[in-house]
């Protein structure tokens, strides 16, 4: 800390020491734009990245960052487990750790925070979101294979003065988030965010005895500090926050007082609370609005008590990030270019049933990134770092972009790019502990849990045309990304019901995907949002090459968004119908286990509804009901063994459809601005 | 840690330095260049940003104005308008030949005075 103080005082004297006016116009300002569109998808961009505004987080629930992608077709959010009642997402096909995910460009959901993460930032908070599929930039790190995702909060400057939010759901969920923010000089404003959200009751809708979502409670306070000076160019955000979130499930007799790690109930609580501190300063050189230097540092402090029957998880990582980064060009504006430093340091104290698999992670690195746009067509980026990390060694991670308009409103895009990261095999699989299962990793002469690193290339081609169709706007995406892993942390359920098995790569391993979207805008606020995703991933397992189980084949998303004219006083009505289709997705082999707790090979197909519709009062206040799976699609056998919880074929892990029914939802916005 | 932010240190001292020291390195005009459309957006500033020392060049569509940052020991502001006027846009120095602006696809043909 004191020699970023003293590197700040050194650079500001600097400054100081050459203000010789000339004012300064463009201190680069986030533009703000109409919000006509709630997923905006760019010609220009050399990335293939899907903007994600605060206007499209409206149209679900959303009351969490992993339940914000609903109406999205880039992610698909997996149907939250019997246990933990939290969503994961995928991306190409893969889970969210192959998935960079930032918050301000500074990684969030990484190690220890990988399985829950997402859900520990409210949707209220989130001001927009920037999904880049494929390699992904050099800038944040080495990790992202199959994308990125950026999340911006909702900036002290721009926001306004107090926000009521509440809602209530069919499954006794309640979420209350307020916003307080002030503006306490020209150059300084704050916002404190509280958000409190529980589960009070009990629900069992499938009759089998345990809990259809966990009982929970969370806290969630984060106080922010914005500076901005655009006199001298500089600009700095600071980020204090602190999360509790409790979680307890299982059987619906389970008292945790009585019955925690004994066979009298089979029960599950996991307790996690968090700490993180950001900071960012940058700078703008006068007369020179295209360079730039930028300071982020963050740390955290994560710990996670859990167990799950007679099963104990234990994780605290305690974690420090920094990025230095330059930006500048090379004779004029159509070469830039990014430079800086890396450092990152985890500490994590991890206890696998009472067995210490500790270890310390850190990593130094360089990295460079050059972008060039001829103004016109044709741009590119180009990428590489260097890094050496304590487990991975030292390597070098390549990252391509490009860009072409071959015609008028038409793109064509290509990437290409190396990741490369460290599995936690517990921390992303820890959905497993409540099985029966035995956790076996059948390497040994790896550096994490006797594993070799994750190695990535993933390669992309994508295609997009805007047209008029009968006179309305439509446009038509063709996507198609290839992922062939190096080496996987391979984690086999394909083997046994009752084995985790973790192993090194042996043999081919790869995923593709290939994305048709077709957006429309039927008449007049009437948008219509389609898209097919196939997808072919397949892991070459101990047993036999086989599709990645609980993953679809085919899947298909259908979006229809309705909203009247804004009438006096800002009165709107507003509907949006989500709709989606999965085929069948390959199961975990449960062959050898008795009749009553087997699952076919293959799910069955289905599909899940959910619908919204929102008055807005006036431009203070609105109110928005919903359902979720209105179909009442449900998942039949929901947990095997159910009946003998500690017997050998318990297992909660297998969903692969909604286990709660039917949901519905009610909640306010209240705004002063 | 310590010496890598030593290094940084020096180095940025060094560049801001030697960039405030001479001033017209980084020179900021602004001219008015006729046109109508995004397609002049693009032929003006790739016409600026291909004379050497031409550093930054917007094309404003509103209020037709050419916002630049020069390095004047490269360049000077009539090379710019020159370079301009050979892709067909007129500036109040130099005006582009009728040749020239004939061959400007429809949307482009701005009125000339």
């Amino acid at each position: 800390m004191k020699k970023t103080l003293l590197f700040l005082t050194l650079l500001l004297s600097v400054v100081a020491f050459s203000q010789e006016t000339i004012q300064q116009d463009s201190l680069k300002t986030v533009t703000v734009e109409a919000q006509r569109k709630g997923l905006k998808k760019s010609l220009s961009g050399t990335a293939n990245t899907t903007l994600v505004t605060s206007k499209e987080l409206l149209k679900a629930a959303c009351c969490n960052l992993a339940e914000s992608f609903e109406t999205n077709p880039t992610i698909d959010v997996n149907f939250s487990d019997a246990l933990t009642g939290t969503k994961q997402i995928k991306m190409l096909g893969l889970t969210s750790p192959y998935i960079m995910i930032t918050e301000e460009n500074i990684p969030s959901v990484r190690g220890a925070s990988q399985a829950y993460g997402l859900s520990f930032t409210p949707g209220t908070w989130v001001e927009s979101i920037q999904i880049t599929k494929g390699a992904g930039s050099v800038v944040n790190g080495y990790e992202s294979i199959s994308g990125q995702i950026n999340t911006e909060l909702i900036k002290p400057m721009k926001d306004i003065l107090f926000l009521l939010n509440a809602y209530g759901s069919t499954d006794s969920r309640f979420e209350l988030n307020t916003h307080f923010n002030k503006k306490v000089s020209d150059h300084w404003a704050t916002s404190l965010f509280v958000h409190g959200n529980t589960r009070v009751s009990k629900n069992d809708m499938n009759d089998d005895g345990f809990l259809d979502n966990p009982l929970g409670k969370q806290v969630n306070v984060a106080n922010r500090w914005q500076y901005a000076n655009p006199e001298t160019g500089w600009v700095s955000f600071l980020n204090l926050r602190f999360m509790k979130d409790d979680k307890q499930t299982g059987e619906l007799n389970f008292d945790p007082d009585r019955d925690k790690l004994t066979t009298n109930y089979w029960g599950s609580e996991i307790n996690t609370e968090r700490l993180d501190f950001t900071s960012k300063v940058g700078y703008v050189f006068k007369d020179m609005p295209y360079q730039s230097i930028g300071f982020q540092n963050a740390f955290s402090n994560h710990n996670q008590q859990s167990y799950f029957g007679l099963n104990q998880y234990d994780i605290k990582q305690q974690s420090y990030y920094s990025n230095l980064i330059f930006n500048s060009i090379i004779s004029n504006t159509m070469h830039k270019f990014a430079a800086g430093l890396n450092f990152t340091y985890d500490k994590y104290a991890e206890f696998v049933n009472l067995t210490d698999v500790s270890r310390i992670d850190n990593s130094v690195g360089t990295f460079f990134e050059y972008t060039y746009d001829d103004m016109d067509k044709f741009s590119f980026i180009l990428g590489g770092r260097l890094d050496y990390h304590n487990k991975l060694g030292a390597f070098f991670t390549p990252r391509l972009h490009v860009k072409y308009n071959p015609w008028e409103k038409a793109v064509l895009r290509f990437s290409a790019g190396r990741g490369k990261r460290a599995a936690n095999i517990f921390a992303e699989n820890q959905n497993l502990f409540a099985s029966s299962r035995t956790f076996s990793v059948l390497d040994t002469n790896g550096k994490i849990y006797g594993l070799h690193p994750e190695i990535a290339w993933n390669y992309g081609v994508s295609f997009t045309q805007n047209f008029l169709l009968f006179g309305k706007s439509a446009d038509v995406t063709l996507d198609f990304y290839r992922t062939d892993f190096q080496n996987q942390a391979v984690v086999d359920v394909m083997n046994s019901p009752q084995q985790a098995l973790f192993y090194n790569l042996r043999g081919k391993s790869y995923a593709n995907s290939l994305q048709l979207d077709f957006n429309l805008e039927i008449i007049k606020h009437l948008n219509l949002r389609t898209a097919y995703k196939y997808y072919d991933i397949s892991t070459d397992y101990l047993s036999g090459s086989f599709q990645r189980p609980l993953q679809a084949k085919h899947r298909f998303f259908g979006n229809l968004e309705f909203a009247t004219h804004i009438a006096d006083k800002g009165k709107q009505w507003k509907f949006d119908y989500t709709f989606n289709w999965l085929g069948k997705q390959q199961l975990p082999n449960t062959a050898s286990n008795p009749e009553q707790d087997r699952l076919p090979e293959f799910s069955p197909s289905f599909s899940v509804m959910n619908a919204q519709i929102t008055r807005t009062f006036s431009s203070t206040f609105e109110m928005y009901v919903g359902g979720e799976n209105i179909g009442n699609y449900r998942q039949e056998k929901a947990i095997l063994g159910s009946d003998n919880p500690f017997g050998p074929n318990f297992d909660t892990s297998i969903v692969y459809a909604p286990v709660f029914g039917q949901m519905y939802y009610a909640g306010l916005r209240f705004k002063i601005k | 840690m310590k010496n890598i932010v030593l290094g940084m240190m020096l180095l940025f001292v060094a560049i801001s330095t030697q960039a405030q020291e001479k001033k017209n390195k980084n020179a900021k005009y602004e001219f008015e260049v006729s046109g109508n459309c995004e397609q002049c957006q693009k032929r003006i500033q790739k016409a600026a940003l291909s004379v050497s020392g031409v550093k930054s060049a917007e094309w404003h569509i509103d209020d037709h104005m050419l916002h630049l940052i020069i390095n004047e020991e490269k360049c000077t502001v009539l090379d710019v308008k020159k370079a301009v006027a050979k892709a067909g846009h007129d500036t109040d120095e130099v005006k582009a030949t009728v040749d020239v602006y004939d061959k400007l696809p429809g949307c482009c043909q701005y009125d000339r005075k």
